[in-house]
């Protein structure tokens, strides 16, 4: 009976093709707007996620805003990473030099830090090596070159054991990072140069740490890290809190996530109340259709059909309908993203959310039943003799 | 004797048509045994098509009862009823009343579809029964596509191709040459002879008194039995 009410449905969809058309028109473009809006913002906000993991999510950045008179030192730093909870503790304190190789000469950012600051960020290298521990123990005058710098001040010759003067002082150039795409790079400058701390202490007089990241002793324990990074500075500034700021990276993430949530949960809203209005096209055509149907509904009871096998029939097509409309529109939808992500330039590809797909099927589904029932049961309730003799 | 099938007792039917009542049914009393052959006949708008709507379930009376199979109409269901019109009776309509968007192949395969049959049994009776009606070369063809005496050759296939037990024509031959006319009402015979019930009705005295008996109706009123 499925099978032949399938059938019926196809006859009757492509007598009027037009019409046809039409009444899905208004589904196509409501499943069109929920699953291309909600993919555009869940492509969007993966990427966003993307970029801000890019900062380092399982971290803490602590930053010294008063020292009440005692710099923070890095003895104080290797103290705080004893604590069990706590991973790996690295400064960074930095400053503007002059950097000079040849006749290359050029300002650039100088950092100073562990080589934990380059194991937290997972740094790769493209040549050479990052900071070693006895570059800070034996305050080594090596320097670490970001790939924009070593391009800026060496062009495509290798840099490391060739010697850049900063601030008139001869560093030994030890290694090259791999090009940063981090979200970082995007909001700093691109020529940077990294040395040990003890070493940028000393040639540049500033006092204390103002700035560290840390990290948790494992990904879980992050609360625990930032309570016991918290109480050693409550400890450390006097127990003023506004001394110092603690910022948890993770919660960036957790808010991109909420923002991109609540954009989903909207414009899906609104694609959803799309989506409805479609339906209530659905309903109005076919109640059309059953009045102009009446006299084959007369006919069908008249040789035995059942009420049944008429709203069957009337249900199944209104599915149909309503399940093409969906096909066509998810197809569309594909497409709209493919030629979206082509726009972007690769900056975001734009990906059909399967999820979402599958919203939108059960949408179409729900749409076609219950806009498609009362047309139907109108249809099998008519009397045989009254819609037999309908003249259309 | 066998026993009576269809039993009406002061069936009425009554329009209202702009403050004007119609009684298209006047207390009308019938009595049809199984395997019986009763032709009815009676001027325009006596109220036959109206009594075979009734006795075809397709129509319920205002007052009186219809007794079908010893059952009182009222007391089967919709679906059972659904059941009976797909299965026991095939319905020749005064009008045809074809599915135009479908073939004549099509048109007789929808009662059987309803049955739920498969598809090489439907291929096989919708064959059979356009064989009958000397159609089975036009099968491909809609209604519309058909001249009237075919139209009507494609109603009379659709109602024969269930077998059913109790035929109803209205006006068969209507629009049919004497000849053709003739085979259709000689496969009648055919069908009255191997235990179908079957109710004619007709125009054509010729005909009318081929049945074994002959019923009269006038201004609703079931008047006269007349036994061949
Ligand atoms: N739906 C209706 N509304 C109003 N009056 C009706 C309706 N159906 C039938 N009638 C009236 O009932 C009467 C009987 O109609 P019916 O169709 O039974 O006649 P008939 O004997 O079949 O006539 P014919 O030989 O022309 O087919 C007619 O007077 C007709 O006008
Ligand atoms: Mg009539």
């Amino acid at each position: 009976m499925i099978i032949q009410s399938l059938r019926m449905a196809f006859e009757s969809i492509t007598a009027n093709k037009i019409r046809s058309f039409l009444t899905m028109l208004g589904i196509i473009i409501g499943v069109i707007a929920l699953v291309v809006l909600v993919s555009l913002v869940s492509s969007a906000s993966d990427s966003v996620t993307a970029q801000v993991s890019t900062l380092g999510t399982d971290l803490l950045t602590a930053m010294v805003l008063d020292d009440k008179g005692y710099p923070l030192r890095l003895s104080e730093l290797d103290q705080l990473a004893t604590n069990p909870t706590i991973g790996q503790v690295a400064p960074l304190t930095q400053t503007v030099v002059t950097a000079k190789h040849g006749y290359t000469e050029e300002a650039a950012t100088l950092y100073g830090t562990l080589p934990a600051y380059g194991e937290i960020y997972h740094w790769q290298m493209q040549r050479g090596r990052f900071l070693k521990t006895t570059d800070i123990d034996n305050s080594s005058y090596v320097a670490v070159l970001s790939l924009e710098a070593a391009e800026k001040f060496f062009g495509q010759s290798d840099p490391v054991n060739e010697t850049i003067f900063l601030n008139g002082r001869g560093f030994k150039v030890v290694g090259v990072l791999e090009e940063d795409t981090s979200l970082m790079s995007v909001m700093t400058t691109s020529v940077k140069i990294y040395t040990p701390y003890t070493v940028l202490v000393r040639t540049s007089g500033m006092r204390g740490i103002s700035n560290f990241i840390v990290t948790p002793a494992n990904p879980k324990s992050m609360d625990e890290a930032e309570e016991a990074l918290n109480a050693f500075l409550m400890r450390r500034f006097k127990e003023d809190e506004n001394a110092f700021f603690v910022f948890n990276q993770s919660n960036l993430m957790s808010v991109v996530g909420t923002v991109t949530d609540m954009m989903s949960y909207l414009l899906g809203g609104i694609a959803a109340i799309s989506l409805l209005v479609g339906g209530i096209g659905i309903m109005n055509i076919m109640l059309v259709s059953v009045t102009e149907r009446t006299k084959e509904i007369g006919i069908r009871k008249a040789i035995g059909a059942s009420k049944g096998s008429i709203l069957l029939q009337f249900l199944i097509e209104a599915l149909v309908v309503s399940l093409m409309g969906c096909t066509i529109g998810i197809a569309l939808s594909f497409g709209l993203l493919q030629a979206a992500t082509l726009v972007a330039g690769g900056l975001i590809s734009f990906y059909l959310s399967f999820r979402i797909v599958l919203i939108a099927i059960g949408f179409a589904v729900a749409i076609g039943v219950l806009f498609g029932i009362y047309p139907a049961y109108k249809a099998a309730d008519k009397h045989p003799i009254e819609a037999l003799r309908y003249e259309g | 004797m066998n026993k009576a099938m269809i039993e009406l007792h002061d069936v009425s039917k009554i329009y209202q048509v702009g403050g004007q009542e119609v009684r298209a049914l006047d207390r009308a009393c019938l009595s049809v045994r199984e395997g019986e052959f009763v032709s009815i006949v009676g001027p325009s708008g006596s109220g036959k098509t109206t009594m075979m709507n009734i006795i075809g379930c397709l129509d319920v009376a205002d007052s009186g009862d219809y007794i079908l199979d010893g059952l009182s109409i009222d007391r089967y269901s919709d679906r059972e009823l659904a059941r009976i019109r797909n299965h026991k009776i095939g319905f020749v309509f005064q009008g045809f009343n074809l599915l135009s968007r479908l073939t004549a192949e099509a048109n007789v395969e929808l009662p059987l579809i309803y049955q739920r049959l498969g598809m090489s049994e439907r291929r096989k009776l919708v064959a059979e029964a356009l064989h009958r009606v000397d159609l089975y070369d036009r099968r491909k063809h809609k209604p519309q596509e058909l001249s009237g005496g075919q139209q009507q050759r494609v109603a009379i296939a659709r109602a024969l191709v269930t077998k059913p037990s109790l035929l109803l024509a209205d006006e068969p031959t209507g629009n049919l040459d004497s000849k053709t006319g003739a085979e259709i009402i000689e496969l009648f015979h055919e069908l009255h002879r191997s235990g179908n019930t079957i109710l004619l009705i007709t125009h054509n005295p010729d005909i009318a008194k081929t049945a074994n008996r002959m019923v009269q109706i006038f201004d609703g009123k079931v008047y006269e039995e007349v036994v061949s």
